[in-house]
């Protein structure tokens, strides 16, 4: 019983610790990372429940600010190879157990 | 007026054709004969040109009737109806009804003379409209060419075309609301040549050109990567770790540098291309590794060669060279320290400086370890020439530096930069001629750590690090006894001695001597700052070093550039032993295995080991272990673990030696002796060689 108390404190600690945006790999500018990590926190938090939309929003807001086109994989088990344009990718952790993935290749 | 009545009278004759054909001509004639000149809408009605040759005689034809004159004057006359003369008057239609033929009442008048069928509709028609819709263009075109000739213009297409186009618009604004304004539909506008004139050119059109070009498309790169839980958790789980490591390296330094290093570490930015301090570690490795490799036969001499001549040389023994460490920046330098790591026990520092008065410059700092012989472990350039190192016991990463200059420094070898932590000024108390010897101390109450240095101004200072400034304490002022120079007005200035070296006590720890450049060894205590507690005549010349004993508590060794090396009872004021090397000594330092081994260095370049247990008068080892014969050897130490000795000379070089068994006896131990008691076994043995000495020296001075 203590066990498993002690293993859901954990969870929810964990949760709450590893919640931080984490960025895992890019080679965007300073100003462009920023942002687009922003954008992604943000889409993550509104739509908690779909990962779809999700992506629809970043994919849509990241073709209108930086050019087209755009390509974003949210999820929480997934691999992935890609060509991407230089300086145009983002791979990032977020809410402890979603992976963000955001490359531009047209 | 004749003329409408002619027209009236000619169409009247004409009416009555059949009967009246003859006279029509004649008649016409006559009046085609006295036509006027002014009317030019006359069509000619037959020949004029015989009605003058006939005259006025009327000629009769041949079927005309003969009527009497009676019956020519009869007037008849004629009533203009209009009803038809052809028509039928009695026409008669059968009537299915009656079965019989009925006439019919009105009979139709009308005489068709002539039928043409015609296009002409009416504009608002149906048809009409859909014509002009389809049509608009062509009927505004030759509408167009007809006023243009009775406007009498001078640039005739262009103008029309100008026209179409003003008209055109013209039409379109002024009937906008029209609902079937069809495009075609122009109106003129209604100009008079009076008033307006219309002027139109046209520019000369630049030819037109294709232009292609193609960009390069940007730069693209592949990457791949795997999204699993576990891999989130680990990652978040890395930068928990690096956040609270960042966390206490701020709190522990608050220079600016380091908060920017914790800035850029937390926004987790991994950079590609920043390989080579990844590979640092494993190249260090693979270093140590080749080096071993190549220098194999010395390690393994290191670890298990004993030389086995040792049995047959009763008493001496010998020192097999191993290592030697060199490092190309250091060639000019000498060695003026070299200090032993108590926590890891390959590892040594090197102070390298200049003994040489006028040829001061820079100086060094580095770390060897036996693992790696060709290169050292942390490189730290000074300024000034170092002239002694101590490493602190426990904390084995601080050292303590003293400089020619007088200056103190702590460096932290935990540190990347080459800059010590902390550094003495003028302002901080530094000294003001070379710091000859620094040691640690134990920490202080306030859990500070401190250290003690002794220079050639007569001070002895306490250094303690409090948070990120050396505060000095001046211990002892070493002043010179005995006769003072009254050089000066009878003033009798109290000369500084100059301290050369110091050694605290093993066991009671505010004891200490230092030794001065007088050749006098003072023996002090940490709480008497101004009094001497014993003064010791020790040498001619300055005292290099000074050193207890590290197990017997009454017995230290002294040695001096006047070719001695002298051993001591601290409570005895003349020495014990005397030895005479021929030459310079740099150095001396106890065995720490052995109460009764300790080893000389001169500045012939040679080694001496000396075992007093086994021979009290000589040395059981002298080795030149120097290529050549001018380099000076400067200091020595001991390994406290392997049985090895470092060696340094003026020429930056630093050799390690092994010592044969022969110089690491120990007492043949009884069975049942253990090692703790080896200290004692050491001390017991000390005191009997002193036992030896003392009684014959107590009845000699007396």
């Amino acid at each position: 019983m203590a066990e498993t108390g002690e293993s859901k404190k954990e969870e929810t600690d964990y949760k709450r610790l590893h919640s931080f945006p984490l960025i895992r790999h890019t080679d965007m500018p300073e100003e462009m990372r920023v942002e687009t990590m922003e954008l992604c926190v943000t889409a993550c938090e509104k739509f908690a429940t779909n990962n779809e939309s999700a992506a629809k929003m970043i994919k849509e807001s990241m073709d209108k600010k930086f050019g087209s086109s755009w390509h974003v994989v949210i999820g929480e088990g997934f691999g992935f190879e890609v060509t991407h344009e230089v300086k145009n990718l983002l791979y990032m952790f977020f809410g402890g157990s979603l992976a963000v993935c955001v490359w531009k290749c047209s | 007026m004749p003329v409408p009545q002619k027209a009236g009278t000619v169409r009247s004759k004409q009416g009555s054709n059949a009967h009246s054909q003859s006279k029509a001509p004649a008649v016409k004639n006559s009046k085609i004969y006295s036509k006027k000149k002014d009317d030019e809408d006359w069509t000619e009605l037959g020949d004029g040109g015989d009605e003058w040759t006939q005259g006025k005689t009327l000629l009769k034809p041949p079927d005309q009737l003969d009527l009497s004159e009676a019956e020519l004057k009869e007037e008849f006359t004629r009533i203009l109806t209009a009803n038809n003369p052809h028509a039928p008057q009695n026409i008669v239609r059968y009537s299915f009804k009656e079965r019989s033929y009925k006439p019919i009442s009105s009979v139709d008048q009308l005489a068709v003379h002539f039928v043409l069928e015609g296009n002409l509709l009416h504009k608002d028609s149906d048809e009409a409209r859909r014509q002009r819709a389809k049509q608009g263009l062509q009927e505004e075109k030759p509408a167009e060419a007809s006023v243009a000739e009775t406007e009498d213009k001078p640039d005739g297409p262009a103008d029309v075309a100008e026209d179409a186009g003003d008209a055109e618009e013209g039409a379109g604004d002024e009937r906008p609301d029209s609902v079937d304004v069809k495009p075609g539909i122009k109106e003129r506008k209604l100009t008079n040549q009076f008033n307006f004139s219309e002027r139109a050119s046209q520019t000369l059109n630049n030819p037109l050109r294709e232009r292609g070009c193609q960009t390069e498309p940007p730069p693209r790169a592949t990457f791949s990567a795997t999204a699993n839980q576990w891999e989130i958790y680990d990652a978040y789980v890395e930068e928990l770790q690096k956040q609270e490591k960042n966390k206490e390296k701020q709190k522990a330094l608050l220079s600016k540098k380091e908060e920017d290093k914790g800035k850029k570490k937390t926004t987790m930015v991994e950079n590609p291309s920043d390989d080579i301090t990844k590979v640092a570690k494993v190249s260090k490795i693979v270093e140590r590794m080749v080096t071993q490799n190549t220098y194999d036969d010395i390690a393994q001499d290191f670890k298990y060669f004993e030389d086995a001549s040792d049995e047959f040389q009763e008493q001496e023994g010998t020192l097999l060279p191993l290592w030697r460490f060199q490092y190309d920046k250091a060639k000019r330098l000498s060695v003026t320290a070299l200090c032993w790591n108590q926590k890891y026990k390959d590892l040594f520092g090197v102070g390298l400086g200049s003994y040489d008065f006028t040829k001061q410059g820079r100086g060094m700092l580095l770390f060897y370890s036996l693992k790696n012989s060709t290169y050292p472990e942390f490189i730290f350039p000074t300024l000034s020439g170092v002239m002694c190192l101590d490493i602190h016991k426990q904390l084995s990463y601080l050292m303590a530096v003293g400089f020619y200059d007088g200056c103190v420094a702590v460096y932290n070898l935990k540190d990347d930069g080459p800059q010590p932590v902390y550094k003495s000024t003028a302002k901080t108390g530094k000294h003001t001629d070379p710091v000859w010897q620094v040691k640690w101390q134990e920490d202080d109450i306030d859990n500070n750590h401190n250290f003690f240095s002794v220079s050639s101004d007569g001070r002895v200072v306490s250094w303690t690090l409090v948070k990120n400034e050396l505060v000095f304490t001046d211990i002892i002022k070493l002043s010179i006894e005995g006769p003072i120079n009254e050089g000066q007005e009878g003033m009798q200035l109290p000369a500084m001695a100059c301290g050369t070296s110091f050694d605290f006590h093993k066991q009671t720890d505010y004891l200490f001597l230092v030794g001065t450049e007088e050749g006098k060894i003072h023996k002090c205590s940490k709480f008497y700052s101004s009094q001497l507690l014993e003064t010791y005549v020790a040498h001619n010349m300055a005292v290099d070093a000074v050193k207890w004993n590290h197990f017997h508590p009454k017995v230290f060794i002294s040695c001096s550039s006047d070719w001695t090396v002298k051993i001591w009872d601290h409570t005895i004021k003349s020495p014990m032993f005397t030895f005479d090397l021929n030459a310079a000594v740099g150095d001396v330092a106890w065995s720490p295995y052995s109460s009764t081994v300790f080893a000389a260095v001169t500045t012939d370049g040679k080694v001496h080991v000396y075992d007093l247990s086994v021979n009290k008068y000589e040395a059981i080892c002298q080795q030149a272990v120097v290529a050549k014969k001018k380099t000076r050897l400067t200091h020595i130490e001991f390994n406290p673990v392997y049985p090895i000795i470092i060696v340094g000379d003026d020429r930056g070089y630093v050799t390690s030696l092994k010592l044969s068994p022969n110089l690491r006896k120990k007492p043949k131990e009884k069975k049942g002796q253990e090692l703790p008691k080896g200290p004692e076994v050491e001390v017991a043995k000390m005191e009997k060689l002193l036992c030896l000495l003392r009684e014959p020296e107590s009845t000699s001075n007396d």
